[in-house]
């Protein structure tokens, strides 16, 4: 994959005299020297990164961490002082008004905290707004805002004034409008921050499907690490307008850079983060049909197990097995193992959080099966390892 | 009793005094084609309400007071305008609004975008502000003098007098709308490659709809309270009869176009508060 955005050494200073801050800064000065000094804020200090295309990329800080100014940077809402930001190989710092105009037009849209909606305009036209903008005709402009209405489920809506919406809703708006432009890059602005809980799990859900559908790059802030953890591929946490740490959020759960770090992930809920594929273990023991009852009995007394999982030859789960079943078939001469299959087991994909087999895993008796999409068996998880994996700093296998 | 040292004494007006005679005398033909203008306006605007015959006058007032509002204010605008007709003042009345009309229209056009352009240059605001407070806090009778001087005397003087007092509040409050334009709304309109002028248009200038609306309103008012004023250097019009009624010690003469003033104040107030308000449902 390309990198979409590379961001150079990117530096924000707020106030009348950037250049003159910016020379202090490069000569070493710290920002509380130069805010004493000068009366120039740092907004953002030397940030670097990549994203690349398709990436869901998380930018997480406290509020005065700098992550608005820098995201408003990408689309040069807000100008560095200094610093490239090179989108599919061209520094969009450089560019002239309408250079800048075409790129907002074509290539970025933005979806905002406070949803940034037009007020005075019903819905279907706040959607339209970006492509009124760039003069698409009236008829097709309609046809285009209402798809993207109907792909965040606001079909029916179009007509209602923004403010006669809740504010999940309001939101879709927000996300509908960015999606009528068809941008390589969305950039999200806490988009959900100002949401109730349940809404924002909601929305966060239907993010990562219209994501997994679009496969657009976006760039996302927040100041929740849960949300980040949970919706980014990779993610960088700001303070005070540098980066402390970026990665993939296992790496940043399991490897905090620093105390400041480890005081956020501490806060985190560990089974909203870590998924099925960390914590599964390849079964000890596996049988095929074919092998019978007998062979079924001296694996699981083999690994001192109570039940066995049983698949053909292709690895596709065909039940489980147990050891009191097997016993009881052997006494009465049956060898079949067909006959003994159960399928009260349950099952997960790999991706699935562990927070979503709790309820699961306290009710079944044997492990959890780990299934591909054609069926066939990836692991199995036991209750143990589920455990070991709430565990912070435990090196589960990430 | 302490005095103030009188060599220490400036006299500020003989300066401004040369300054407005230089004016007139440099640019007497700029205020000649001023003249010219705002006299063709006025004219039209008068024999536009003027061609109306006064019964429609009622009934029009009474349908707009019954489709913003209810019938009965419908009825009572129509009654109140029914008795400035009464008192034997209609002539006076249309010609009272023809010259508030006209001042009105040329605020609006002088204080929408200079509200705007000050709304983008802050700075530009730390100097206008003490000159808006100025144009509403000088006695208006002080720049009815070069009024007179630029533009002789009449109805001209008296449009020119009005618009000085009556276009800073719809500058300020243009400029107040505008500024209170959420930011993220701008925000969102640039980050979809708007203009400048496309931000201006479709997003500030609807946004700040209700309020410049209600500076409009607050404008036409400072209008109407001019029109006594404006009737000394001799505009035609129910301030004339005031005048008249002062000079006079003429109780009643006084009272019936000082009630005609109050009750066409009232209509017109009501009428563009309604405006405003249609927009406030954004």
């Amino acid at each position: 994959m390309s990198e979409k955005v590379i961001v150079k050494n990117i530096i924000k200073i707020f106030g009348s005299k950037p250049k003159l801050a910016l020379k202090k800064l490069q000569a070493g000065w710290s920002k509380e020297k130069i805010l004493k000094h000068t009366g120039q804020t740092v907004g953002v200090n030397n940030i670097s990164f990549s994203v690349t295309e398709g990436e869901f990329f998380v930018i997480m800080g406290l509020s005065g961490s700098g992550k608005s100014t820098l995201i408003r940077c990408l689309n040069l809402l807000t100008k560095p002082t200094s610093g490239e930001i090179i989108v599919d190989g061209e520094n969009i710092v450089k560019y002239d008004k309408n250079q800048l105009r075409n790129f907002r037009q074509k290539k970025v849209a933005m979806v905002f905290q406070n949803f940034g909606l037009l007020t005075h305009r019903t819905v279907l036209a706040n959607v339209e707004y970006g492509l009124e903008i760039r003069n698409v005709d009236k008829e097709e402009r309609r046809k285009i805002a209402q798809a993207a209405l109907e792909s965040v489920g606001l079909k029916g809506w179009e007509n209602k004034m923004p403010n006669e919406l809740s504010g999940g809703m309001q939101q879709r708006v927000g996300l509908a409008r960015a999606l009528a432009n068809d941008p390589d890059i969305l950039l999200m602005d806490e988009p959900f921050s100002a949401l109730d809980p349940l809404i924002r799990r909601e929305m966060q859900l239907e993010l990562l499907e219209i994501q997994s559908k679009l496969k657009k790059t976006i760039i996302f802030i927040t100041h929740d690490i849960n949300e980040a953890f949970r919706l980014g591929d990779r993610v960088v946490v700001m303070k005070d307008g540098e980066i402390v740490q970026q990665g993939t959020p296992e790496e940043i759960l399991n490897h905090p850079s620093d105390g400041y770090i480890e005081d956020f992930v501490k806060s985190i809920d560990r089974t909203k983060v870590i998924q099925v594929k960390h914590i599964m273990q390849k079964p000890n023991a596996l049988i095929s049909l074919k092998d019978g009852v007998r062979m079924a009995i001296r694996e699981m007394q083999e690994n001192s197990i109570s039940s066995v999982f049983v698949v053909d030859k292709n690895r596709v789960l065909e039940g489980i097995v147990t050891i009191d079943d097997c016993v009881e078939a052997v006494k009465n001469n049956h060898f079949s193992l067909k006959e003994l299959l159960r399928h009260d087991y349950y099952q997960a994909h790999e991706d699935d959080y562990i927070e979503n087999l709790l309820e699961n895993a306290t009710k079944s008796k044997y492990p959890i099966v780990v299934l591909d999409d054609d069926q066939r068996l990836l692991g199995i998880i036991v209750r143990t390892s589920i455990l070991s994996g709430l565990l912070p700093n435990n090196n589960v296998n990430l | 009793m302490n005095t103030f040292p009188e060599f220490f004494q400036i006299d500020l007006g003989i300066y401004i005094e040369a300054f407005v005679n230089w004016l007139t005398l440099h640019f007497q033909g700029f205020f000649n084609i001023l003249t010219t203008i705002i006299k063709w306006i006025v004219f039209n605007i008068q024999n536009i309400i003027g061609i109306i015959p006064w019964f429609l006058w009622i009934l029009l007032i009474f349908l707009c007071g019954w489709k913003i509002k209810n019938w009965k204010s419908g009825l009572s605008y129509s009654l109140m305008i029914f008795l400035i007709g009464l008192l034997g003042l209609w002539n006076e009345m249309i010609f009272t609004l023809s010259i508030v009309i006209t001042a009105v229209i040329l605020s609006i056009i002088i204080g929408i975008p200079i509200g705007i352009y000050m709304s983008y240059h802050p700075r530009l605001e730390t100097w206008i502000h003490p000159l808006l407070d100025g144009m509403q806090t000088m006695p208006s009778f002080v720049y009815l003098i070069p009024a007179m001087i630029f533009f002789g005397l009449g109805t001209v003087p008296a449009v020119f007098a009005t618009i000085i007092y009556s276009t800073p509040p719809c500058i300020r409050l243009t400029n107040l709308a505008i500024k209170r334009v959420p930011k993220e709304m701008r925000e969102a309109a640039y980050s979809f490659g708007s203009s400048r002028w496309q931000v201006l248009t479709k997003v500030e200038l609807p946004q700040a709809m209700p309020t410049i609306m209600a500076g409009i309103n607050q404008t036409t008012m400072m209008a109407m309270s001019m029109v006594v004023v404006s009737s000394m250097i001799g505009a035609k019009g129910l301030g004339e009869n005031v005048l008249i009624a002062i000079n006079r010690s003429d109780i009643a003469m006084g009272f019936n176009s000082g009630i005609s003033i109050v009750f066409l104040a009232i209509i017109i107030d009501r009428m563009t508060q309604m405006i405003s308000q249609k927009y406030d449902n954004i």
